[in-house]
């Protein structure tokens, strides 16, 4: 068991006492089966998810791509895209980020692991069924909420299981207090269950009629963003960033502002979705004024995360948990300033119908929480399978390619939304022209998203690597700085066999 | 323990308490929203019905929601009605019989909210659809042309057949919607928001 920075090792370990750190790892070893199985499945379905976002992207600047068959047609690979990226890759990352960080700071061991684990494959199976029922064209037609109601079941009955399971370590908990992390991992649990019965009654199952679906829907589309990836997400770095550098967490006080307003007003904020549209004005308003609230969570999250980070700027060279849960936090605070602007009726009026939405969502979820995802995964995933990364030189591919793939994706979709949205409040613009005018941004889109697929492919070898039994394994965790690479595993796996 | 019920049950409360501000509070508002009678004495907006209603699972199933939305937003905020996608702004009451709602959040293509009152012609519709390129050059929407029988050169187009511009599509001359394109078109030529209903104009 050793952390991951030398200097944060050292004060880290030194604090513990033996019968400490052997706790941990048998919280570690009653988890482990189940959050391999879990970050393995999400890693699958992000490298469905990209692949698919990628047909779809260029779809949309070569209609002729795959035309003609139906199966494969822009609407419902774009739905596919979305719903393996939010569910497959963001549901099942969560879950067990959720899963094995609430072990860790209960100090317990992972209860009903088998119920977990067959949880896990039936949820995985939902997400397929749900994928090809999408190709198959049984769609429901309510964006986030696509997946046929047949396979719903799949995917709400194991979740009661990770309901339950995170209720029953937190009940038997051995620590005294409460941390950060832990509020937002029981808010998920609580939020996600109620969201998705709550939206589907209210739109696939007609239990409210005409544009109060509307809402609806986008006060779901909006909150599973907001009360399941975020708050998953930010649980990560709060978890994380002190772990990894060996300081406490900035300020308490701020933390508990941060989650109660965090929870408080993200609720609200779904209505923005639908400025301009067919409702009363009152409901687009409180979507506004909760948009514009949020600043309060963000700002006081923010210095939490940042501030912590003061003065251990250094250790982002070496540690691949820190530099992804950093990447991570910044860009939260990004997005979420972007998000609160972009709800402003005056900005909604040009940007609203556009690809800048596009560009917003992607800074979110492949800006921050797809990063706090990894980095949950590089720091868990030597300690659950005891041996190192096998490769530096993946993991810092893996990190160019997301900082820069999410950068020219969001730069390009940000920049051609502002100019469509313009061109299209002037109606001396043929709509053919800004359409034209749109190409050159997708497909610098279509780039942005090979980059992003590759960075997955490397990261994809290292864990397919770091779960399979092998001969060889470093003696220290694998840093950044270091050139370890595939040719000196060979290498050593070599003077292995040579020295038997 | 206690405690944890406290921060639970305030957990849970936030959730309520904006699924019931922002749902079920207008909805309980739309209730006694009504279809109007028209002075023809059809309602608006009438329930949707036989090729119409399939034609709405089509649209549906393919997923033009994603590039196409059905709002006209109100004049002096954006250019919805000077591009002439309405000549009003879309109200709850144009959304009566639209379960689930096909509102949409993107343009990549144009308002569909009154395309049956833009486009009236079925035949633009079918040529559109078959090859967007042939109607709309330029334009980035898929063909569909699975909606379509085609009818190949030397071969005897039945009278309905639609004739395709210039010099055909390869060795296509003719097309003719099949069941599900027929459907499709005829759901898109019934989307019209064109009846003015006076809470529009307040």
């Amino acid at each position: 068991m050793v952390t991951e920075s030398s200097s944060a090792a050292a004060a880290s370990l030194g604090a513990l006492s033996t019968p400490e750190i052997e706790a941990r790892v048998q919280v570690d070893r009653s988890s482990k089966q189940v959050i391999v199985l879990y970050w393995g499945a999400a890693l699958f379905w992000l490298t469905f998810a990209s692949i698919a976002g990628i047909i779809t992207s260029i779809k949309l600047h070569n209609p002729g791509f795959l035309g003609g068959i139906e199966w494969l047609t822009f609407g419902r690979m774009r739905a596919v895209h979305w719903d393996t990226a939010i569910y497959g890759f963001g549901g099942v990352a969560a879950s067990g980020t959720l899963l094995w960080l609430q072990a860790r700071l209960c100090q317990v061991r992972m209860p009903y692991t088998k119920l977990l684990i067959a949880g896990g494959l039936v949820f995985n199976v939902g997400i397929l069924l749900g994928v090809i029922g999408i190709f198959m064209g049984q769609s429901t037609g309510v964006e986030t909420l696509e997946f046929p109601l047949w396979a719903m079941p799949f995917l709400v009955v194991p979740y009661v299981f990770i309901v339950i399971a995170n209720f029953t370590m937190y009940f038997q908990k051995k620590t005294t207090h409460t941390y950060v992390s832990q509020w937002y991992l029981m808010a998920v649990t609580v939020w996600f269950p109620v969201l998705v019965l709550s939206a589907e009654a209210c739109t696939n199952l007609g239990a409210v009629d005409g544009v109060a679906q509307a809402i609806a829907n986008w006060w779901y589309g909006h909150n599973v963003v907001g009360l399941f990836a975020t708050p998953t997400g930010i649980a990560a770095a709060y978890y994380l960033i002190p772990k990894v550098i060996g300081k406490p967490i900035h300020s308490y006080h701020l933390s508990l502002l941060g989650f109660w307003a965090n929870a408080i007003f993200y609720n609200w904020a779904g209505t923005h979705h639908l400025t301009g549209g067919p409702l009363p004005a009152w409901t687009i308003t409180l979507g506004v004024v909760g948009s514009m609230m949020m600043f309060i969570p963000v700002i006081t999250i923010g210095i939490n995360h940042h501030m912590t980070m003061v003065g251990s700027f250094h250790l982002l060279k070496t540690s691949p948990t820190l530099r992804f849960a950093v990447m991570g936090s910044m860009m939260y605070t990004f997005a979420s300033f972007q998000g609160s602007l972009e709800s402003l009726r005056s900005h909604q009026e040009i940007t609203h119908f556009t690809h800048y939405t596009i560009g917003h969502v992607h800074l979110g979820m492949y800006g921050f929480f797809a990063p706090l995802m990894f980095a949950m995964i590089y720091y868990a995933m030597p300690r659950l399978m005891n041996r190192e990364w096998s490769s530096a030189r993946l993991i810092r591919i893996h990190f160019w390619c997301t900082l820069i793939g999410t950068a020219i994706y969001g730069g390009a979709m940000c920049y051609a939304g502002i100019r469509q949205g313009m061109m299209m409040n002037d109606p001396s613009v043929p709509f053919l022209n800004i359409v034209q005018f749109t190409v050159p941004y997708l497909q610098l889109r279509t780039l942005g998203g090979v980059i992003l697929l590759a960075g997955t492919v490397a990261f994809l070898i290292n864990f397919v690597r770091i779960v399979t039994p092998h001969k060889f394994t470093w003696a220290s965790p694998t840093m950044l700085d270091t050139d370890r690479d595939w040719k000196d595993i060979l290498k050593a796996e070599k003077g292995a066999e040579a020295a038997q | 323990m206690s405690k944890t019920f406290l921060l639970a049950f305030g957990i849970l409360l936030t959730i309520l308490s904006s699924v019931t501000g922002l749902v079920l509070i207008p909805n309980w508002q739309f209730q006694s929203l009504k279809p109007v009678v028209k002075a023809d004495g059809r309602r608006y907006p009438e329930a949707y019905f036989g090729d119409q209603d399939k034609g709405r699972g089509v649209y549906i199933a393919q997923g033009c929601i994603y590039c196409h939305t059905q709002q006209v937003r109100m004049k002096g905020y954006g250019a919805d009605i000077r591009r002439g996608w309405g000549t009003r702004r879309s109200v709850p009451r144009d959304y009566l019989e639209d379960r689930p709602h096909q509102l949409g959040t993107m343009r990549t293509g144009p308002d569909l909210a009154s395309i049956g009152a833009r486009q009236p012609s079925e035949s633009w519709h079918a040529l559109h659809l078959y090859n967007p390129q042939l109607t709309s050059p330029g334009s980035v929407m898929p063909r569909y042309n699975y909606f379509f029988d085609e009818v190949k050169r030397g071969q005897m187009p039945p009278a309905e057949a639609i004739r395709l511009p210039g010099n055909g599509h390869g060795d296509v001359t003719h097309i003719l919607p099949n069941e599900r394109g027929r459907q499709l078109i005829a759901y898109l030529k019934r989307l019209n928001q064109s009846f003015p209903l006076p809470e529009a104009n307040q």
